[in-house]
């Protein structure tokens, strides 16, 4: 072992880490095959390339804190804990889906694991978010909220409102933004003035971070500081993380907007296999490597079985759940 | 009977003007469940906009009489968040016209996430404040919405007309698990009538006969009942008795009773403000042309407002709304008087 031998809690915290990032884009490698199988409606948008900032962020919070996200969150949904199987049944319309299928891929909730969506209407989530926090602050909680949006977000009015309210009472709401240099189709420089998203936090007088998403570890510290500030009421922060997806929106979108050289050049900064090649530094072995990741392969292959043989909702239940 | 006409001069210890019994509301509801607060534009120091929430700072505090930007979107959503995980709020707009800003939050979110998360959360929140038209507010500050949020399933819809109704209706709002569209009027704020001072709750869904009667059945809610028993005195006095429903919800509507009445009327007139098409007044036509068919002796008429956005002007003002001569002239087509 290396000069780190001495934090273990380091190393340990980086493999499990690197184990939900590999099992998410093995999940999701899974749910684009059977997108293309006809298994999976509507659409389908992969995270492919940014499981590192959900996986770095949900490790900062506590379970009792609660997570809030668009409609790319397949991986804050795994990331927070929910078993994938129910993820993928949920996918696939299943009443065993994680949403009892009345959901789908855009809106994945977990309420045991404070999961909270699952928003497809961009940056109409970003209240809610505030909403939990003004809670906690209303009972005198110290948990905390923690919102991802795109750098689409950015340019909707609900963020701004959202950032406006909770700056006003210094709620404890960490505000993550996972730039991935494009709305939808729409290149950052296209879309936004100020290409600095966190430049809005001097107007909201609220902290603020900014950074490459290469390196969960680095992913993970920097947002604690955000969610250790806000839990010891210190107001929120807005984040601004770089990243990028490998593939296009959605499954219907092949991206051809970007060039050939941007995308090979943001897959060399692919954070998993930076993470393989910090944990072999760390000291693990490659053959520990190989049996994690079978491990979930193994899982990913069990969860699209289980999404297959679970049956689709009864007919009869077309009404439940429209009213409590 | 109404106990919006009674005279000021027989008015009873518990008369309450219309703002005052939806303040006893929200003030018992917050006094029992510390879960419940109420937040909106200028609810606390300016004592609210329209004076309903006068008073409630003081006894309530900071913590749960929350002043707000003007940023209903914002706010709206924050209160449906925090509604999510565990808190009851009334988010009160200053009127419904802006809650068009919130309208993504109310439709997209507050309709929505119970369903699309298998029934995971549960939302139990109020919307409320005035709708309608007042006197000469324009074309941006007199919509009557309610028609709109009946439209989506998810959301519960309430349009009381009586302090009474007021008051017991938003009781059971704030109670209930579900979020709730509650929609008052500016110009029924100051109106008195007899509120019991017990803990009255009103159920939803239940509606109430506001004048018994024999020949014409009218269905209408909130200030346009006032509008509709002023046209049955005048109806009465030229031999035609008018029965006047009012479902008091529209989420969940009281079919029955409607039905009941005009299985009995053989007419019926739906009068409400906002306009005909695409309206909540149009399902209802639809819904006793369908289920009361055999009992019509003519098609339903409806009164509603002019096809045009509000004017300014008091004379448009006035032409654009529906009226008791308006409604009276529809109970005649269909009497065939």
């Amino acid at each position: 072992m290396s000069k780190n031998q001495a934090n273990g809690a380091r190393r340990d915290l980086l493999l499990r880490l690197y184990r939900q990032m590999y099992q998410i884009r093995r999940f999701e490698e899974a749910s684009a095959k059977a997108y293309t199988q006809g298994k999976i409606g509507g659409f389908l948008h992969l995270g492919i390339g940014q499981e590192a900032v959900a996986v770095g962020a949900i490790a900062a919070l506590r379970d009792d804190d609660w997570a809030i996200a668009t409609y790319r969150e397949h991986a804050h949904c795994i990331a927070r804990g929910t078993p994938p199987r129910e993820v993928m049944a949920e996918l696939f319309g299943r009443i065993a889906g994680c949403s009892r299928g009345r959901g789908g891929s855009m809106h994945l909730f977990d309420a045991s694991r404070n999961f909270l969506g699952g928003h497809a209407i961009v940056g109409g989530h970003i209240p809610l978010a505030v909403g939990c926090a003004f809670a906690a602050k209303y009972r005198s909680e110290d948990r905390v909220a923690m919102c991802f949006f795109g750098d689409g977000s950015a340019s909707q009015g609900a963020f701004h409102e959202g950032l406006s309210l909770a700056a006003l009472w210094k709620l404890p709401v960490v505000f993550i933004c996972e730039n991935n240099l494009y709305a939808m189709g729409t290149a950052l420089y296209r879309s936004l003035s100020v290409e600095d998203v966190t430049a809005k936090a001097l107007a909201y007088g609220i902290e603020r971070d900014r950074f490459d998403g290469v390196d969960v570890l680095e992913i993970h510290d920097r947002i604690k500081v955000a969610v250790d500030r806000a839990r010891s009421g210190g107001g929120p922060t807005l984040i601004e993380v770089r990243t990028y997806r490998f593939r296009g929106h959605s499954m219907a979108d092949p991206a051809k907007y970007r060039t050939k050289d941007e995308v090979e050049m943001w897959k060399k900064r692919d954070a998993l296999p930076a993470a393989r090649r910090q944990l072999e530094e760390w000291g693990i072995t490659d053959d520990e490597l190989i049996a994690l990741e079978a491990a979930c392969e193994t899982e990913v292959g069990e969860s699209v079985r289980f999404a297959d043989q679970s049956p689709e909702p009864p007919v009869e239940e077309l009404y439940d759940h429209v009213y409590a | 009977m109404s106990t919006r006409r009674a005279p000021n001069a027989e008015v009873s210890p518990t008369a309450l003007t219309f703002r005052e019994a939806i303040r006893q509301a929200m003030s018992e509801e917050m006094e029992r469940d510390d879960r419940v607060f109420l937040m909106g534009e200028e609810v606390g120091q300016y004592q609210g906009a329209y004076k309903v929430s006068e008073g409630m700072l003081e006894r309530f505090g900071e913590r749960r009489i929350v002043d707000t930007p003007i940023a209903e979107g914002g706010f709206a959503g924050l209160c449906l968040g925090a509604a999510m995980v565990g808190l009851r709020p009334i988010c009160e707009f200053m009127t419904w016209n802006f809650s068009l800003v919130a309208f993504d939050t109310l439709i997209n979110n507050a309709a929505k996430i119970r369903y699309m998360s298998g029934g995971q959360f549960t939302l139990p929140i109020v919307f409320r404040g005035p709708g309608g038209a007042a006197h000469m507010l324009g074309a941006q500050h007199s919509h009557a919405l309610e028609g709109v949020y009946a439209h989506f399933p998810g959301l519960l819809v309430v349009v009381p007309s009586t302090p009474r109704d007021a008051k017991g209706l938003l009781k059971t709002a704030i109670r209930d698990d579900n979020p709730v569209v509650f929609i008052e009027s500016e110009v029924m704020y100051g109106q008195k009538g007899d509120v019991p001072q017990n803990q009255e709750l009103i159920p939803f869904g239940v509606a109430d006969i506001k004048r018994p009667g024999t020949d014409c059945t009218i269905v209408t809610w909130s200030k346009m009942v006032g509008v509709c028993l002023d046209a049955a005195r005048s109806l009465e006095t030229e031999g035609l008795s008018v029965e006047v429903i009012d479902p008091r919800t529209l989420r969940p509507f009281d079919a029955e009773t409607v039905l009941a009445s005009v299985r009995k009327t053989n007419r019926c007139v739906v009068v409400h403000e906002g306009w005909d098409v695409a309206s909540f007044g149009s399902w209802v036509a639809d819904l006793v042309h369908r289920e009361a068919f055999d009992h019509l002796d003519a098609p339903v008429e409806r009164v509603c407002n002019a096809d045009v956005p509000m004017p300014y002007a008091h004379s448009l003002e006035k032409a654009a709304m529906p009226d008791a001569e308006g409604v009276v002239a529809a109970v005649k087509r269909v009497c065939y008087k």
